[in-house]
């Protein structure tokens, strides 16, 4: 069973969310899109002062197998990346939630936030 | 349509990871494929095979000829294969000189010829096979009844001999490299499709599932179809569906070496075709690239082709890309403009990005080419 943290919120592309005590937003791909891809071997990751709208993809992270796009969970402007992943994308295998996230968004309608999936809906959404 | 091997069981057992793969469901890893691309580069690793088609070439009356028939279906030359066991890579071609399937051909004795050939092509090449086997007398013998295992790297042999039963252990511990040898319905072949050291062992079905846990608990340890893919693609070795196919002669597939031209009154499928094509200027090739900048090689990515000088002189496209985890870099099998200099450029994603041209080899028992 894949892990889903309770306080984070979910897209059905399987990006997490976490809304920080500063404002911004982590952003990451969920335990259970890194199984289905397996062993991650490059992350093509935005560039910071980059905005973007809900939808646009921002990022590409790729596995052996295959290559598979990251879509912008909620609009604003890319403020930080973990440059980390350049070096050492596996991480994202083994840290989906903590040190594997993606980057970090200036949300510019925080409310859509409340659109997302909670743990228990995205849940759902991967049982089917 | 969706089949199991008879070793399906132990895949979910083991913690196999189940996709499709050409109508079977077969792992893709149990894990993680690039620890079990490491297993078999330094140590042993095992692989289900069963999916793959073994077809027994046998006489249909006294006046059999499976030399002769072998011999005009394929672009390899069976007149190679004088010494009992001896295998050989061939192309099986249509008339237009496109590659219907890539296969192995056993030797055992003049009235017995073992084909293995790939599980997605397997339907069709048993009806091409067919279709000329009468005028031949020869029979094709399916052999539904067996599995196969590829046991492959350094320590492969040696694990892999300390579980078969003592005859077939006997015999095949003394068999050269492209050999293979036979003891009542075993068989274990010294090839594989690693670059590895090994063997593919074709075993009773019923016999299987204990062979692979005694296999396992001799320290060979489950890989799945995703390693295989890095491990072939290192090796240089081709993918049928990928790096040749019906619309692409073995001349631009990298697989000229296994046509055999001589003697010229060998008539086999495809050879006027290809004997056209040679005469008209070969203007492809396969090569390999290693992709300089960051970023991962892929299938039916476009490779922009530079001569010395760095002018562009043509595209050409990548037949298989992957990550190499041996050589941490990206690599790949491109079809090329035969002119191509040491360099080129490939598009992803709508960049342009640097790329060498090498000989399609990249990794060799366990050692960087």
């Amino acid at each position: 069973m894949s892990e889903i943290p309770s306080e984070l919120k979910y897209t059905d592309s399987h990006e997490w969310l976490r809304l920080d005590e500063d404002g911004l937003v982590t952003v990451g791909i969920t335990d259970h899109a890194q199984e289905l891809l397996g062993d991650l071997v490059f992350v093509e990751l935005p560039e910071a002062g980059t905005e973007y709208s809900t939808g646009d993809e921002c990022c590409v992270v790729e596995s052996v197998k295959a290559a598979s796009d990251v879509y912008m969970p909620i609009s604003g402007e890319i403020v930080e990346v973990n440059d980390m992943l350049s070096d050492e994308p596996e991480v994202i295998n083994s840290s989906p939630y903590d040190n594997g996230w993606l980057f970090r968004i200036q949300p510019s309608a925080p409310e859509e936030l409340e659109e997302l999936m909670d743990a228990e809906a995205y849940a759902a959404e991967i049982e089917e | 349509m969706s089949n199991k091997t008879v070793l399906f069981d132990k895949h979910v057992e083991y913690g196999g990871k189940i996709v499709d793969f050409a109508g079977w469901q077969m792992p893709v890893n149990y894990g993680s494929q690039i620890d079990e691309h490491h297993q078999v580069r330094n140590d042993a690793g095992m692989f289900d095979v069963s999916h793959m088609k073994i077809i027994d070439l046998l006489p249909a009356s006294d006046d059999a000829d499976i030399k002769g028939f072998l011999q005009y279906m394929l672009a390899n030359d069976v007149a190679k294969l004088s010494e009992p066991g001896k295998a050989l890579y061939s192309c099986m071609l249509n008339e237009n000189g496109g590659v219907i399937d890539d296969l192995i051909v056993y030797y055992l004795n003049a009235d017995w010829y073992r084909l293995v050939v790939n599980a997605g092509t397997a339907e069709k090449d048993i009806e091409w096979l067919q279709q000329h086997a009468g005028r031949f007398d020869v029979t094709l013998k399916v052999r539904d009844d067996l599995a196969m295992i590829a046991v492959q790297g350094p320590d492969a042999r040696e694990k892999a001999l300390s579980v078969m039963p003592d005859d077939i252990a006997k015999a095949a511990s003394v068999i050269k490299r492209f050999y293979g040898v036979a003891r009542g319905d075993w068989f274990v072949g010294r090839t594989g499709y690693t670059g590895e050291d090994g063997f593919e062992i074709m075993l009773p079905k019923t016999e299987a599932p204990a062979f692979w846990d005694a296999l396992a608990a001799a320290g060979v340890k489950p890989c799945g179809l995703g390693a295989r893919d890095t491990l072939r693609l290192e090796a240089g070795m081709n993918l049928y569906g990928s790096d040749m196919s019906e619309e692409t002669s073995p001349l631009i597939s990298g697989l000229a070496w296994t046509v055999a031209w001589q003697p010229e009154t060998r008539d086999f499928i495809g050879r006027s075709a290809l004997e056209a094509e040679k005469a008209a200027g070969v203007d492809q090739k396969l090569v390999g690239l290693v992709l300089e900048d960051r970023g991962i090689l892929r299938g039916h990515q476009k490779v922009v082709a530079e001569d010395e000088s760095g002018n562009v002189i043509g595209e050409g496209e990548i037949t298989s890309g992957t990550f190499s985890p041996s050589l941490q870099k990206s690599i790949a099998l491109a079809r090329v403009p035969v002119t191509i200099g040491s360099h080129c450029k490939v598009e992803i994603r709508g960049k342009l990005l640097n790329a060498t041209v090498v000989r399609p080899v990249f990794v060799r028992e366990g050692k960087p080419v």
